[in-house]
């Protein structure tokens, strides 16, 4: 299933990306640029919606550290609603411990 | 201003490339592209070959143009790769000729020495394509994993109470409820388990890429199959092994050992790495060719004068490591793990090899323990040798340490093994033993001795006090493998029982080690799965066994609870008291004026060791005035060890003041009063002596 990543910016100044599809190398670049995008837009927190995305491959891990340390250490970054592979992919790798894990976005 | 060096000078079959930098080597992310970098001083000419991952054959093969060569390293950079989906390889051209060493063959596609990841064996035991025309493929790994705040913890090595494991006997078994297992993120999982038996550190067995299927076989017996089960045998030295992590087969397994290290980390734990640097999976000249073979054989091997492989390591070649060249090799390994994966210190297998010269002779100061010792990025990593190899250099106590080697103390585990089981006359050893060996480590004090009874080699604690004799029928070697040196005692009946008090005085023979083991100055060093009395049913050498002889039975959590909190208490016990753990050797002096010497012996009598051949009992007081060399105070503590068969009154050293002793430990009595909680001791009733049971050991402390 083709790559889509959508952006908004809620009222609390976090921006919430959503993720659909499957995010590997061929199309990282896109999500990439989203979260380059919510970095220059000064967004309080990230949040990647991940209840669509089936698949995530190194590539897509490799944005997610991007984007951990592109948005700084006061930014939390929230992933909601991992699914199957994609949240087992997260766990495996352990970076789990470096966001907020939940099933539906409630900000901390 | 935008980077010259960004652009392309040649191009070969639609790929774009620049003459590249020679080093580092290895392939290195550049603006736009990939950094190729390899060395080799005998052959004539290099072809880089690529894959699309997972492909049977190569997708394309750019040779390197004259004007790439640098002395003797060839190096490229291709330009527009898709760095997820390509492996990559070599192929050398050079002279095939066995007895000038060399071995060049054109037709095979060589793995590079410094691949950060390889594929080819991304899941565990899954069987591979033997058809493979590259079966071990280097990926290219990013470097841009976010530790955040981590770094190497730098445990003063008095400190450390290490826990040998393997990654995969850790939570292979199905007891051990973790999600991922047999995995790094396996371990991960149990970190409270870890954090409640107290070790601060563990030390992986091997972890860099091997091949589980070398000299895989079938025991003809069981019909089981026998692997490479251990890893001790390197496919490549910068590559953890993907088949130990649950993502290998995302090609993820960089990512999941990082994590690791930075949990460990958090939780207070140190990583070591058991490194293996003797010898490599490529075997003798019936071995296949991987990587060093067909790039340059007589650099990296040992060769006979008629070209053969030198056999150190008693597993078919040995590397050159006092080549200057394999020096480099194995430093910039080193660094690598030390600075990109945070290891804080590593274990050299096999490590008397490293001091050998090319012809195998011992040097009298070998150029490359000299390195490590004095390497600027692993100055704070703790470096721990197997000071022996298996070509007879036995070199416990001798080894070049230049003030910052630690060796496994095999005279350690051989002494205490021998007082356990009842043998006669070792007290004047054990003293040495408990004292950090000084006989042995005079000028490097007791960190210089890793102390331990039991480690992966040979029997595990709970075989130790169950078998007199191995029992490694299921490796399919008619039992020749493995020790027959074994130091055991099966209390009475070989293996296991259902005869209470066999197991009773097992239990008490477990307890006995850890007690002798935890109050010795140096540093301890357990096995996995001893708290908890893990049996190998007898076997002393399940380097093949991918079953239940490895891997670790949570079950007994359950039944051994008992040992479990022996351990856990003691410990802790351990590191609440500083008088265990000096920097420097003890002076059997009064130093600080306290009216005792920080260490005094004793026996039955007070002042009177036995040190007589028929002794078996000994018993020694620590004065906590002396503690860390009398920089801080700490409690007294004495340990009575009574390894005779019948009872024994030990009279006790009157303690100064209002002090009294108190009880932290006695093997003796039934759980739960074999061992007290740190600072909850219960005050001894006769402060004039102590009945020692049959085959015990007593803890005091005095406050």
């Amino acid at each position: 299933m083709a790559f889509t990543v959508t952006s908004k910016m809620l009222a609390n100044g976090a921006a919430e990306l959503s993720l659909f599809g499957e995010l590997d190398a061929s199309v990282a670049n896109e999500f990439k640029m989203a979260v380059e995008k919510a970095a220059a837009d000064n967004a309080k927190q990230l949040i990647l919606n991940m209840k669509d995305l089936e698949f995530m491959s190194s590539a897509g891990l490799r944005v997610l550290v991007f984007a951990k340390q592109k948005m700084g250490y006061d930014v939390d970054i929230y992933v909601i609603a991992a699914q199957g592979p994609v949240r087992d992919t997260i766990e495996m790798t352990g970076f789990h411990h470096s966001v907020i894990m939940q099933d539906a976005y409630s900000a901390l | 201003m935008e980077r010259v060096d960004a652009y392309p000078t040649h191009e070969y079959q639609g790929y774009k490339l620049r003459p590249g930098k020679p080093f580092p080597f290895g392939a290195t992310f550049v603006p736009g592209g990939v950094n190729f970098a390899i060395y080799s001083s005998h052959a004539t000419s290099c072809t880089l070959v690529l894959f699309d991952k997972g492909e049977g054959l190569p997708k394309v093969e750019i040779p390197f143009p004259d004007e790439f060569q640098i002395g003797d390293v060839y190096s490229m950079i291709v330009f527009g790769l898709d760095y997820e989906n390509i492996e990559y390889g070599y192929r050398m051209e050079g002279p095939f000729d066995p007895q000038r060493g060399d071995r060049f063959d054109a037709s095979k596609i060589l793995l590079d020495p410094y691949a950060k990841a390889i594929s080819g064996r991304d899941v565990w035991g899954q069987k591979p394509n033997w058809e493979n025309v590259y079966p071990h493929r280097a990926l290219l790994v990013f470097d841009d994993f976010d530790w955040a705040e981590d770094r190497p913890l730098e445990i003063p090595m008095e400190d450390l109470v290490i826990y040998e494991m393997h990654v995969r006997s850790f939570t292979r078994h199905p007891s051990s409820g973790v999600k991922f297992p047999g995995t790094f993120a396996g371990i991960r999982q149990k970190m409270p388990y870890l954090k409640e038996l107290g070790v601060n550190c563990i030390e992986l067995m091997p972890i860099y890429e091997f091949d589980e299927y070398e000299n895989s076989r079938i025991n003809p017996d069981s019909g089981e199959l026998l692997m490479n089960y251990w890893g001790y045998s390197t496919v490549g030295f910068f590559a953890p092994k993907s088949g130990l992590a649950a993502t290998g087969k995302l090609g993820m397994q960089v990512d999941e050992l990082k994590a690791l290290v930075k949990e460990l980390h958090r939780n207070g734990i140190e990583v070591f790495l058991d490194v293996v640097f003797n010898h490599t999976a490529e075997g003798n000249e019936n071995g296949p060719y991987i990587s060093f073979k067909g790039i340059d054989n007589k650099t990296y091997y040992m060769l006979t004068p008629e070209g053969y492989y030198f056999n150190f390591s008693g597993t078919g070649n040995t590397l050159n490591c006092n080549n200057p060249v394999v020096r480099n090799i194995v430093l910039d390994c080193l660094r690598y793990w030390a600075s990109e994966y945070h290891i804080d210190g590593f274990r050299f297998d096999l490590a008397s090899i490293l001091g050998r010269d090319q012809f195998g002779y011992p040097l009298s100061n070998p150029p490359l323990l000299e390195s490590l010792a004095f390497d600027p990025i692993l100055a704070k990593c703790k470096l721990i040798a197997e000071a022996w190899d298996a070509g007879g250099l036995y070199q416990v106590g001798s080894f070049p340490a230049y003030g910052r080697w630690a060796e496994w103390n095999g005279k350690f585990r051989d002494g205490l093994r021998r007082f356990l089981k009842g043998e006669p006359g070792l007290t004047g050893d054990i003293a040495q033993r408990i004292q950090g060996s000084p006989d042995l480590y005079a000028s490097r004090g007791p960190t210089a001795s890793i102390n331990f009874i039991t480690c992966h080699d040979g029997f595990t604690l709970y075989d130790l006090v169950s078998y007199n004799d191995k029992h490694n029928e299921a490796n399919g070697e008619g039992n020749r493998d493995g020790a027959n040196d074994n130091n055991s005692w099966n209390c009475g009946c070989e293996g296991s029982t259902t005869d209470v008090d066999i197991n009773a005085l097992r239990m008490r023979q477990m307890k006995n080690a850890a007690a002798m083991l935890l109050v010795s100055q140096g540093v301890p060093m357990i096995l996995m799965g001893d708290e908890i009395a893990r049996t190998q049913n007898g076997n002393n050498n399940t380097y093949c066994q991918d079953n239940s002889l490895n891997w670790l039975d949570w079950n007994l959590m359950n039944t051994q609870g008992e040992l479990l909190r022996f351990y856990q208490k003691s410990i802790k016990f351990r590191l609440a008291h500083p008088v265990f753990r000096n920097r420097w050797h003890l002076s059997n002096q009064d130093r600080v004026g306290s009216g005792f010497a920080d260490i005094s012996w004793h026996g039955t009598k007070v002042w009177q060791p036995d040190w007589s051949g028929s002794s078996r009992l000994l018993a020694f007081m620590l004065d906590g005035k002396h503690a860390r060399g009398g920089m801080v105070s700490d409690d007294d503590i004495y340990v009575a060890m009574n390894m005779h068969w019948e009872s024994h009154w030990f009279e006790l050293p009157r303690l100064p003041g209002d002090k009294r002793w108190h009880v932290f430990a006695n093997t003796g009595v039934p759980s739960p009063a074999d061992v007290w909680e740190n600072g909850q001791e219960p005050v001894l009733a006769n402060q004039d002596g102590i009945l020692l049971g049959d085959r015990s050991v007593v803890i005091l402390v005095g406050k």
